[in-house]
């Protein structure tokens, strides 16, 4: 678990790239701030009033230089075209990267507030997490493409270990791409205001190794298996007779709604409510009986089920592996 | 004149008091509606701008409280994005704008030796529309839920991106709240330019050229030029907003085609010269305070001058720097990372030039002086923050991220504030006649300036490690904790600052020392007339020979006339 996303220690090419930029920017900015800051202080301390003596006679009266006055537009134009340079270039090496062949393709819709995530390749369909496989450096480069959509509003696609931000923009397919180095969970956040629960429109990204990723995979696209107790095939029954397949889609089932997030594969998650919750049978229940209490605002109503049907289709959704 | 038809026995109408004698309530009330005085207009300006400043840090207040911890519930999500929305805007619109305005129509006409504004009745239209724009804007409290009971206070963030703004999306009157206020808010401001420069132009005394006008008018004419150039489009993005909201236009409806990045380009076209037009007169304030407690004239004023010019051209190109992240092509991110890059030149032409005015003078650490250290000090470290923003690439990163809040805030409390605060404090004399006080000023230099780099370096580093701006709550363990709580602290202090600052406005009107017409024997036209100065300002238009004409009338042996 990578909880906290310092983006000064990037796992992955673009913020890798964007790092080292960075590291440039930030040593010429600390030496403008030092040399800038050193002036500063040298002439206030130089300078200042020294009683009321000194004080009855004025100072030379200087109008300016030339000399000076040039010397101090020419440095900071040489720095700035330093500057202009190093963001030309990296730039340019983000945002034309050719993929390879050997690229995951990842298709991310973004929702209030959660993210829909699609894998056309393989016809995977899930939520809030992604998972993708490890790049190496110097072997065979497995980087992910992503394309980046909206179902609303504005949101933010923001890894900061594995890629700087890209906007999910109603009406446009925006691209991005994350190439990771380093297997483990990668938390990041919707980084656009894209209304109440904005702050709860959390995303994982999940690096695995070339087998597990392809273990993954084969995992997502088995057939989800059919209740066996009693009490999760009656769940299945409630699931099916409520307004639950109205919003939410379970592969082969008659559950296709596409307002909410798929449900195939729920347990294959690693939390609810697109990082609100860890995902274990208490916190699927409290769902399930009213989101709002987790998630207070998020578009799924309190269904007013009873606690049976709570218990059966909590139950149900337990299966969904 | 025909003098024949003077009647001898003809008595003037005595004009009927409406409300009592003089310095009564209802009289100072009549006096605030009815008057056309620049100076009355420019304290009422000020005036509202710190009540606005009070009333929208006091909601900072809130949002720092429910950041301090994790997972915190003390305030629920609408409310806290009411909170930073109505924060945002009231700072920019209702604080920011009406108070250098209110600087601008206080001092303009006295630099420059005229007496009054070109148009005195335009200049309270101007004041009356602004004021009315920022009760409409709170007004939504209370009016917004409507008849549905659908919203309250606008909760879209300052820059409102579409389409959150929608019908679908904003439900209730919230939105239109907001898009009518900054609508009506921009008509005051758009007229008070115009004005601005009218002034500037055609009501100098006799002898100040352009060349002889002080920096501050140079930066105010450059900032209203802005204001004319900026505020349109903002204005017509609001009309196309409400014309998508009621009457089925699809400018930034995206279900029906329509582009949410488009509202983006309106806006920031207005927006990122918007924070030239409140940076520079911090600069203005600057330019004025710094020479005369150094004693000595601005460092290259015709550098000065042509780097504000030329700041304001490019702040006119680097719009899109706010939008790095919304899938622009790769050439397009390059032009707007080098042009705001070349923003950086002007800038530090200018740091460096007061830098250069302070060197072999005498410094004074009066009040004002002290503030402009505090600014340059600031807004150094503002603008390479900036300068990293302006990097595409990391912008990538740090936009939309705590770090760009820490940014923004240096800029405009850093910069902007402290320019005020010493403005307000160099100024005071002049319009109240009494000397601020300097102890508890210094108190409140030091209680704000402390709190204030509590309060906002930690979110550099906040920003640093993912954490996104607007989020009414985080889950512990993001490594933010820390950084929050300590970004909470210095709220503190700063409260503690600002109240010393309420404190000393009052106790220096009630008990200050009286001014005199020119206490810190200063070198601008303001100086030469009565502190506080008459309504007609000069008894005779001065006439003047240089940039210092009070320098010339004090050192008649070695004026400065003689070497411009």
């Amino acid at each position: 678990m990578r909880r906290v996303a310092d983006m000064f220690q990037p796992l992955s090419k673009p913020a890798e790239m964007i790092h080292e930029s960075a590291l440039v920017v930030l040593i010429i900015t600390a030496g403008i701030f030092v040399v800038v800051t050193a002036m500063m202080v040298y002439v206030v301390w130089k300078f200042r009033h020294r009683g009321e003596e000194d004080q009855k006679q004025e100072p030379p009266q200087i109008y300016g230089s030339s000399h000076i006055e040039l010397a101090w537009t020419v440095i900071p134009i040489l720095i700035t075209f330093v500057l202009i340079l190093v963001t030309s270039r990296t730039i340019g090496e983000i945002q034309n990267a050719e993929m390879p062949k050997s690229a995951v393709n990842v298709r991310i819709v973004g929702h209030q507030w959660w993210w829909e995530v699609h894998y056309p390749d393989e016809g995977i369909i899930t939520a809030n997490e992604i998972h993708v496989p490890v790049s190496t450096r110097g072997g065979e480069r497995r980087p992910t493409a992503i394309q980046l959509e909206s179902a609303d509003v504005i949101h933010s696609f923001w890894v900061p270990q594995l890629a700087g931000k890209t906007d999910l923009v109603p009406n446009r397919k925006n691209k991005t791409w994350i190439e990771p180095y380093a297997t483990g969970t990668f938390f990041g956040n919707c980084a656009e205001f894209c209304g109440l629960q904005h702050a709860n429109m959390l995303l994982r990204v999940i690096v695995h190794e070339p087998e597990d990723y392809k273990r993954w995979v084969a995992t997502m696209k088995a057939p989800v298996p059919t209740p066996t107790t009693p009490e999760a095939i009656q769940g299945r029954k409630e699931f099916y007779a409520n307004s639950c397949v109205n919003c939410h889609r379970i592969d082969g089932t008659v559950a296709a709604g596409v307002f909410g997030p798929d449900l195939t594969k729920l347990m294959t998650r690693q939390t609810i409510g697109a990082g609100v919750a860890p995902l274990n049978q208490q916190n699927l229940r409290t769902w399930i009986r009213d989101p709002q209490v987790l998630k207070t605002f998020c578009f799924m109503p309190d269904m007013k089920l009873q606690d049976s049907q709570v218990d059966a289709i909590t139950a149900y959704l337990m299966t969904l592996k | 004149m025909n003098t024949d038809i003077v009647d001898e026995n003809f008595e003037m109408p005595k004009p009927q008091p409406i409300g009592q004698e003089r310095g009564s309530l209802t009289r100072i009330a009549q006096e605030m509606v009815f008057t056309v005085d620049h100076k009355v207009l420019g304290l009422m300006y000020i005036a509202s701008g710190l009540l606005f400043f009070v009333v929208a840090g006091v909601m900072a207040v809130f949002i720092r409280l429910q950041l301090a911890v994790p997972g915190n519930t003390m305030v629920p999500p609408d409310v806290f994005n009411r909170l930073f929305t109505m924060h945002g805007t009231a700072m920019v619109f209702l604080v920011g704008m009406p108070i250098i305005f209110g600087f601008a129509n206080y001092l303009v006409p006295l630099m420059i030796g005229a007496r009054d504004m070109a148009f005195p009745r335009l200049n309270a239209f101007g004041f009356w529309v602004f004021f009315f724009s920022g009760i409409l804007l709170y007004f939504s409290y209370l009016g917004a839920p409507g008849l549905y009971a659908a919203g309250s206070a606008p909760d879209v963030g300052w820059f409102a991106y579409a389409p959150l703004t929608g019908r679908a999306f904003s439900r209730g009157h919230s939105t239109d709240y907001w898009t009518l206020s900054l609508l009506l808010g921009g008509i005051g401001s758009m007229v008070t330019s115009v004005n601005i420069i009218v002034t500037a132009v055609c009501l100098r005394c006799k002898g100040m050229t352009l060349g002889r006008m002080p920096l501050f008018v140079w930066l105010f004419l450059v900032v209203a030029f802005l204001v004319i150039i900026a505020v349109p489009p903002l204005s017509a993005c609001q009309i196309m907003l409400i014309l998508d909201r009621y009457l089925g236009a699809r400018f930034f409806d995206t279900q029906a085609g329509g582009s949410a990045v488009l509202w983006q380009h309106f806006f920031w076209i207005f927006g990122h010269p918007e924070v030239y037009i409140l940076i520079l007169p911090g600069f203005a304030i600057a330019s004025e305070v710094i020479p005369v407690f150094s004693r000595k004239p601005i460092f290259g004023y015709p550098v000065m001058v042509a780097a504000s010019v030329m700041i304001a051209f490019i702040s006119l190109g680097v719009w899109a720097h706010h939008m790095f992240s919304v899938g622009m092509t790769s050439l397009e991110n390059t032009f707007f990372a080098i042009s705001t890059l070349l923003v950086a030149i002007p800038t530090g032409i200018k740091i460096f030039n007061w830098i250069g005015t302070m060197y072999g003078g005498k410094l004074r650490f009066e009040l004002p002086m002290l503030f402009c250290l505090g600014f340059l000090f600031q807004f150094l470290i503002a603008g390479l923050t900036g300068v990293m923003l302006a990097i595409a690439p990391w912008d990538w990163q740090l936009t939309d991220s705590y770090f760009v809040v820490a940014h923004f805030h240096y800029v405009l409390i850093g910069g902007l504030l402290y320019t005020i605060f010493a403005g307000i404090y160099y100024w005071y004399p002049k319009a109240l006649g009494k000397m601020p006080d300097w102890k508890l000023g210094l108190w409140h230099f030091v209680l704000f300036t402390v709190g204030f780099h509590i309060t906002f370096f930690p979110q550099h580093i906040a920003g640093f490690l993912g954490m996104p701006r607007r989020i009414y709550t985080y889950e512990a363990g993001r490594g933010w904790d820390l950084w929050n709580l300590i970004s909470s602290i210095g709220v503190i202090f700063q409260v503690a600052g600002i109240l010393f600052f309420v404190l000393n406005l009052i106790y220096s009107y009630i008990w200050g020392k009286d001014a005199g017409d020119d206490p810190w024997d200063a070198w601008s036209l303001e100086w030469a007339t009565s502190s506080p100065p008459p309504a007609y300002n000069f008894e005779t238009i001065p006439e003047v020979r240089s940039r210092r004409p009070l320098w010339d009338l004090k050192h008649p042996e070695d004026p400065d006339w003689k070497f411009e």
